[in-house]
């Protein structure tokens, strides 16, 4: 339990109506959207309204050493979010300003706790978008998406956060403010900070300000899907597209047994004899290159056996695009725990994971699917299970070292952008090896060497 | 519903029913998306997902339902079901909101206040005298704003009633003093009819909004349908089953199904998404066990339509030809579009109109704040969510909003009064009968 002193001295900072400590209130920040982690409520939540604020709390918590939980909007995947040792959850909900819009220099400025999707609808009048778009884009915050380096559908052509992050403002351990990157397209001034803190998980800074990049809105678009009826004749068409070099905007896979339960769910005429499916869809400013790619696309899917769907008009396109919004869900009403993992391989190695995935469920005897962004080698693994079934839930667990086993045995990675939180770190070493563990801690003890950010996420707490 | 086949002891008698429901949420925050609550407060106990969370710490018995933090967090949400859409695992959370309540008041009674209107209403007699009382006092507390049919509260009271809300700026229609179903014979008929309905007004427009019930049957009689409009109906019963008074629901519930049936009706009519959604979704869930109004409810249920459906899809409404010239937006009630799914036929309506022009505004289907009681008990945040619907309907330029819920209609009409450009609130359905009037009028000259 926290001093009463520390939460009237929080209160004096932000306000009383911006310090949390019913016990219900603290409840609503005991998780995230993360399965199968443990939740822990936290001694206070605070809801700061400016980096000052951010900075004088910092300070309070370091004389008591508490820990310091930061959250957006609490929807990541890898319980990165979670106050495992209690103490404060900085949570930066209502410190959610757009601060600045440049349509001359292509770049915005945000506060943390503005929504993707809100940054997005501000600037759509200026014909400009913000691309990374995880599947949380209506909820989840620029500062936690900054935190977790999210990735999402378009990244294959678009890249994923740290793409689009060109400075911000950041208030360190020991309560400094510091601020770095700018609007210029060009900055090799000092270190690369931004790649520093972008995907750091709130473990080593707290971000309060974020200048992003925009870019115009592609105006044209077309969106075809293939059904297989091998998985290698699907993987062979992801690697026969980009050979093509037709980059597409989304290029995403579904495995049968997701088709299965999408069709059983909600549908929508789905072949549920096929084997696999891709959904792709190819943008550009210009209607004729758009046209020529697509073109190349139909020529690829044809040539490995597949058959095609083309969308001629938006709900065509939407029909399209249902079923594969309607992955996750469907999924996920088979059974009360969805177990999501994102781990990821060279796109070449697309076919060799997903057998491998659906190797691995029969193995444990375990109901999962598997779907994902196949042009970027992102795959999500879905088991989903029982919470009461402590049996089930051990198989699980024996399934998710495998999967990443798997992966990195292809030379893939443990999270193409979930992020490692609690839910990863153990296997941390398996991919970095102890060399990679020490720069881990080296880099976190540098800059908050009293564990105070994030403490138990990525870079485990020291023995003591 | 699938906790309810599993159990015997449906939601509202027994919390435990509901776990499993709980147990579809994922906590993905999807909800944070649309919920009013979350949007205006910005904390996670606003939205879906919380409450989610805070009902299973009180199943698993780490908080108590009677906890003031908890009861307060139960209360602070509309039952506008907008997270329901954005749902992807389809978790029932009106079911789970319900079923709290009702747990709570098994636990501690009803409030006396709650315990008092709500007996009323279980008392139809009494509580249309009270209503009518209310009518003819309300110039003592009320001003009348003639040009709104509306009124606001006079100095003394509203410096009382200004926390929550009821200062000098706050319009609410004025309360009847002849109620709807005393200005309608209890049957109007007509010539070789096409179809015979029943007309279930609800007390909204029975004692707030009766021109807007007058015109919803006149359009009717004007499409040639027979109409029942029976003295002896009740209360829907919603106000009292989002505050947990189960019992209550079901003895209204017995009650209407019974002055429903006398009538010898083929169709029942609403015109107000509550009390539309009572029966075809509330009365046969909360008559799920009773064996004798069990089946009715569920006869009822499958012959429920808001009037716009009946119009557009169980007859082929008459096309109006008189004009009627304005700019009108429209606004998905909650409890219309959520529940009942009815949205594309008041539009169909609004637009065969001559001289309308529609407007659609952004987000039509944004809850506007008033869940019934919410507006009351949690006024700062109903009028922010208000200000929000009010200035979406300014940027369409509409010089009328219309929707299809009294409840929502009251909300409007202060809202766009204190935020808006004091548009002209209405029912759409009032739009088709001017039109209808209109039309005779030229003839008749």
């Amino acid at each position: 339990m926290l001093d009463a002193a520390i939460i009237e001295k929080l209160k004096a900072i932000v306000g009383p109506g911006n310090v949390l400590t019913s016990k219900v209130d603290l409840v609503t920040y005991s998780y995230d959207a993360t399965a199968d982690v443990p939740h822990q409520m936290p001694d206070v939540v605070v809801l700061p309204n400016s980096s000052e604020e951010v900075s004088q709390i910092i300070c309070l918590a370091r004389t008591s050493g508490t820990a310091i939980y930061p959250r957006g909007s609490g929807t990541n995947l890898s319980g990165g979010t979670i106050p495992l040792k209690k103490g404060i959850v900085l949570s930066f909900q209502r410190m959610n300003a757009i601060v600045e819009i440049d349509a001359a220099n292509l770049t915005a400025v945000v506060q943390p706790g503005v929504v993707i999707q809100a940054l997005n609808n501000a600037v759509a009048p200026f014909g400009l978008i913000y691309p990374p778009d995880p599947g949380t884009v209506t909820t989840a915050s620029m500062g936690g998406s900054v935190a977790e380096n999210s990735g999402g559908l378009r990244g294959l052509k678009y890249g994923v956060t740290k793409h689009y992050v060109m400075g911000m403002e950041v208030v360190l351990a020991n309560g400094e403010k510091v601020r770095f990157g700018g609007k210029t397209v060009k900055n090799v001034t000092a270190y690369d900070f931004s790649n520093l803190f972008v995907g750091s998980e709130g473990t080593l800074g707290v971000v309060t300000e974020i200048t992003v990049k925009l870019i115009p809105a592609p105006k044209y678009r077309r969106t075809m899907m293939g059904v297989f009826r091998t998985i290698e004749d699907a993987g062979n068409s992801v690697a026969g597209i980009i050979k093509a070099q037709v980059i597409p905007a989304t290029l995403e896979i579904m495995d049968q047994m997701t088709i299965r339960t999408v069709e059983d769910f909600a549908k929508v005429g789905l072949p549920v004899d096929a084997k696999a499916l891709l959904l792709i869809e190819v943008d550009g400013m210009s209607d004729e290159v758009v046209a020529r790619e697509a073109e190349a696309v139909m020529g690829v899917v044809k040539e490995n056996n597949g058959e095609l769907k083309i969308a001629s008009s938006d709900a065509e396109r939407d029909q399209l695009w249902t079923a594969r919004r309607n992955a996750l869900p469907a999924l996920a009403s088979l059974n009360n725990t969805v177990v999501l993992e994102d781990a990821t391989v060279p796109r070449s190695r697309i076919t060799d994971m997903l057998v491998a995935c659906e190797n691995i469920g029969k193995k444990y005897d375990l109901t999962l699917g598997t779907f994902g962004h196949a042009g970027d080698g992102n795959l999500h693994p879905t088991i989903l299970c029982d919470k009461y079934n402590k049996e089930e839930i051990a198989r699980v667990h024996q399934a998710v070292d495998e999967i990443f086993e798997a992966a990195l045995g292809f030379g893939g990675t443990l999270s193409g952008e979930h992020g490692i939180g609690i839910a990863k770190m153990k296997y941390l070493g398996n991919e970095l090896g102890q060399s990679g563990l020490n720069l881990m801690r080296s880099v976190k003890e540098a800059l908050d060497p009293d564990y105070l950010l994030n403490p138990g996420k990525m870079v485990p707490l020291k023995e003591v | 519903m699938s906790a309810n086949k599993k159990h015997e002891a449906t939601i509202y008698d027994d919390l435990q029913a509901v776990r499993e429901e709980l147990d579809k949420c994922m906590k993905c925050g999807n909800c944070m998306a649309v919920c009013p609550v979350y949007i205006t407060d910005k904390v996670e106990s606003g939205v879906t997902r919380a409450k989610i969370a805070v009902a299973q710490a009180v199943l698993d018995g780490e908080l108590e339902l009677d906890d003031p933090q908890v009861y307060s967090m139960l209360f602070n949400c509309l039952v506008c079901k907008s997270c329901m859409q954005n749902c992807p695992t389809k978790v029932n959370f009106d079911r789970i909101m319900l079923a709290l309540r009702a747990a709570l008041v098994r636990k501690n009674g009803l409030h006396w206040l709650k315990k008092m209107i709500f007996s009323t209403l279980r008392n139809p007699k009494l509580f249309d005298a009270g209503m009518k009382v209310g009518a003819s006092l309300q110039g003592i507390a009320f001003r009348g704003v003639k040009a709104q049919k509306a009124i606001a509260p006079r100095s003394p009271f509203a410096m009382v009633g200004s926390a929550i809300g009821f200062d000098n700026n706050r319009l609410m229609p004025e309360l009847a003093v002849t109620p709807l179903r005393e200005r309608v014979p209890e049957v109007i008929r007509v010539a070789q009819p096409q179809a015979k309905v029943v007309f279930f007004t609800g007390d909204s427009l029975n004692y707030f909004y009766p021109d807007a019930g007058m015109d919803l049957v006149e359009v009717l009689v004007a499409n040639n349908v027979e109409v029942h409009v029976p003295r002896d109906q009740s209360c829907c019963g919603v106000p009292v089953l989002v505050h947990g008074d189960v019992e209550t629901v079901r003895e209204l519930a017995r009650r209407n199904i019974d002055a429903m049936e006398r009538t010898g009706a083929d169709y029942l009519i609403t015109g107000c998404g509550s009390c539309g959604g009572a029966w075809k979704h509330d009365y046969t869930d909360v008559l799920s066990s009773d064996p004798v109004y069990a089946p009715k409810a569920a006869y009822w249920a499958e012959r429920t339509y808001d009037v716009s459906t009946f119009l557009t899809k169980v007859i082929s409404f008459k096309k109006p030809t008189g004009n009627v010239e304005a700019t009108v937006t429209y606004h998905d009630s909650c409890h219309l579009k959520k529940t009942m799914k009815v949205f594309n036929e008041p539009r169909e309506i609004l637009k065969s109109i001559p001289g309308v022009e529609f407007k659609e505004m952004s987000q039509p289907d944004a809850c506007c704040g008033s869940g019934g009681s919410y507006v009351l008990s949690h006024y700062e945040t109903s009028s922010a969510i208000g200000r929000r619907k009010a200035e979406d309907i300014n940027k369409t330029g509409a010089e009328v909003v219309s929707t299809g819920c009294p409840a929502c209609m009251m909300q409007l009409l202060d809202n766009v009064n204190r935020f808006g450009n004091k548009q002209k609130t209405t029912h759409y359905i009032s739009l088709l009968a001017e039109s209808y009037r209109s039309e005779k009028e030229t003839v008749d000259r």
